[in-house]
């Protein structure tokens, strides 16, 4: 276990120096002067020189990429125009309010999407199911935030009940969180839906039942632990979708992440910024697939001495 | 190919809501202004944020203008929008996964390689990335979502084209001779044509997602042209006051996606029976 967990976490500076590799080399094409824009409109030339030297601009390609590269070894991301500085700390403050939506939109689909696929399944093609499927189909189908924008429009403005924005407490976590989620909570109770219907005609569940075991215990203590592992794989192919919904979750309802903080720096064309955040989604993609497959690892014993 | 297309007709004929919708997009993406009931662009600014009625199907936006009409005008632009990077994605998707898929040994690894760098980022947060380098504008849209959608694509045809690599007849097919275009276009590519037309139907819906997603974001082609996703960005600020702003936009792009999935997942079923959910 530990040495699966070395070997899987031994893989990821490779990938991630790829990560910023290729986007140093997209964000150098970008037309226009860094050092015009770190200077600002009312500079003078000689200051934005200064500042050229400075940035290390004026060095060849090679030379600020192993700059940067030399700089990424302690932490420093380079100089961002909207911090006038390394980037770093400020994008991390801003961390735990985007792991706070994620992982409640993770444990909304959890807690709604399973038990939904379970009652679609269990009352297959009555009016459960049909509710279920037809809430799949929709949800599948609408932009998130559209539907953060009927259920500002519903819950804030009509029912009074929410705040439309912001960042205080449980109450604005829940708009965000069913926003982003519903998209899922789709695929996670479509999913569970079809693996409890094709588990419960394999002969083990015929067995349980005719030794006598309630249809209630069959499913949840041998049905259920049988799809665990096709429903976690399934949110960790979901991992991208989660990360870069939270960035238009994020903005439509002012939540203070770090997919705000992105869109901040594209309206200032901060190329540091842009990169160091775009690094860290990249990085928090490989965590939470690590985190699947460890839960993966978890749930399944048969994997585990593999 | 031709099954393919076949498939693609059977499926059509089966869905007449799909045809209707379809021919409807069609319809508006071609004749937009000529249906529209009113001037996209007139405002009436003795009609701001009027709420549906009769003479405003849709109602009226911050500046007095015909929401139905700015919908009807938008199909063009919405739809170019996300089937273009999907053609493009298409292109360089197939050519890469084949070649690698085919080819095997150092090119695939380096190919693979890059697709899986690629995927590493956040599909929305890369297709941000390149509007940010490109601009926000068609063209940024257009390579935002083609940069975007093409890694998935690519490694989905590379798996397969892996597998046909071990048939008898591509075998034959080398033993007989056969240049490498030859085998690839006429053997190895026709097999895999089900999976590249599910695959990028299913893109389709995806691609109209985060083209309107980047328009909301302010990222997308600028106001005042009617793209349905810019058109909900613009808007969003009145939500609270007329709520109407965002209904009728917001329901016209669910209304793509949900019939670009249904197409994906009806030729799923027809192609691929297993894999249906």
């Amino acid at each position: 276990m530990a040495r699966y967990l070395a070997s899987r976490l031994l893989v990821m500076p490779p990938i991630l120096l790829g990560v910023v590799t290729i986007l140093f080399l997209i964000f150098k094409m970008v037309p226009g002067d860094q050092a015009l824009l770190a200077a600002g409109a009312t500079a003078t030339q000689a200051e934005i020189e200064t500042i050229r030297h400075q940035l290390g601009l004026d060095r060849p390609l090679l030379a600020q990429y192993g700059a940067h590269l030399l700089g990424l070894l302690h932490g420093d991301f380079g100089y961002s125009t909207m911090f006038r500085g390394n980037p770093l700390p400020h994008i991390l403050e801003r961390v735990p309010a985007t792991l706070t939506l994620a992982a409640s939109a993770i444990l909304v689909t959890i807690v709604i999407g399973i038990p939904a696929g379970i009652l679609a399944a269990s009352r297959q093609n009555r009016l459960a199911d049909l509710l279920v499927s037809g809430s799949v189909t929709a949800f599948l189908s609408v932009p998130n935030f559209w539907l953060g924008m009927l259920l500002i429009a519903i819950l804030s403005v009509g029912l009074r009940w929410l705040p439309s924005f912001g960042f205080d407490g449980l109450h604005s976590l829940v708009m965000p969180t069913l926003a982003l989620a519903a998209r899922l909570v789709a695929i996670i109770a479509r999913l569970t839906r079809g693996l409890v219907i094709e588990e419960m005609r394999k002969p083990y569940v015929r067995t349980a039942l005719a030794k006598g075991l309630t249809m209630h215990r069959v499913l949840w203590r041998h049905v259920l632990p049988n799809a665990m592992i096709p429903i976690i794989t399934a949110l960790g192919l979901e991992a991208g979708y989660l990360l870069g919904g939270a960035v238009v979750v994020e903005r439509l309802f002012a939540w203070p992440g770090i997919g705000d903080l992105l869109l901040g720096g594209i309206g200032v064309r901060d190329y540091t910024l842009i990169l160091a955040i775009t690094v860290l989604f990249a990085l928090g993609f490989l965590l939470l697939n690590l985190a699947v497959d460890l839960v993966c690892l978890a749930v399944n014993p048969r994997l585990r001495n593999g | 190919m031709a099954e393919a297309v076949i498939a693609a007709r059977r499926a059509l004929s089966r869905n007449r809501f799909l045809v209707i919708g379809a021919a409807l997009l069609l319809g508006f993406a071609v004749f937009g202004e000529v249906l529209a009931p009113y001037d996209p662009d007139a405002q009436d600014l003795l009609a701001l944020l009027e709420a549906p009625s009769l003479a405003h199907w849709c109602g009226t936006d911050e500046v007095g203008r015909d929401i139905l009409s700015r919908l009807i005008t938008g199909t063009r632009i919405t739809m170019m929008i996300a089937l273009l990077p999907v053609a493009l994605a298409g292109l360089i998707g197939v050519s890469l996964g084949a070649v690698a898929g085919y080819l095997g040994g150092s090119v695939d690894r380096a190919i693979s390689a890059l697709i899986e760098l690629l995927m590493t980022i956040p599909g929305l947060v890369l297709a941000i990335a390149i509007v940010a380098v490109v601009g926000a504008n068609a063209a940024g849209l257009v390579a935002a979502i083609t940069v975007s959608s093409t890694p998935p694509l690519a490694r989905l045809i590379q798996a397969r084209v892996r597998e046909l690599r071990q048939e008898d007849y591509v075998s034959a097919a080398i033993v007989l001779g056969f240049r490498l275009p030859r085998i690839l276009f006429l053997h190895v590519l026709p097999n895999a044509a089900s999976v590249i037309v599910i695959q990028l139907s299913l893109l389709a819906g995806q691609a109209v997602l985060i083209g309107s997603a980047l328009g909301f974001l302010g990222l997308g082609v600028q106001p005042p042209a009617p793209e349905w996703g810019s058109m909900l960005g613009a808007s969003r600020q009145y939500i609270e006051i007329a709520p109407h702003v965002v209904i009728a936009p917001g329901l016209a792009i669910a209304l793509l996606v949900f019939a670009f999935n249904m197409l994906g997942d009806g030729l799923r079923d027809r192609f691929d029976p297993n894999l249906s959910a």
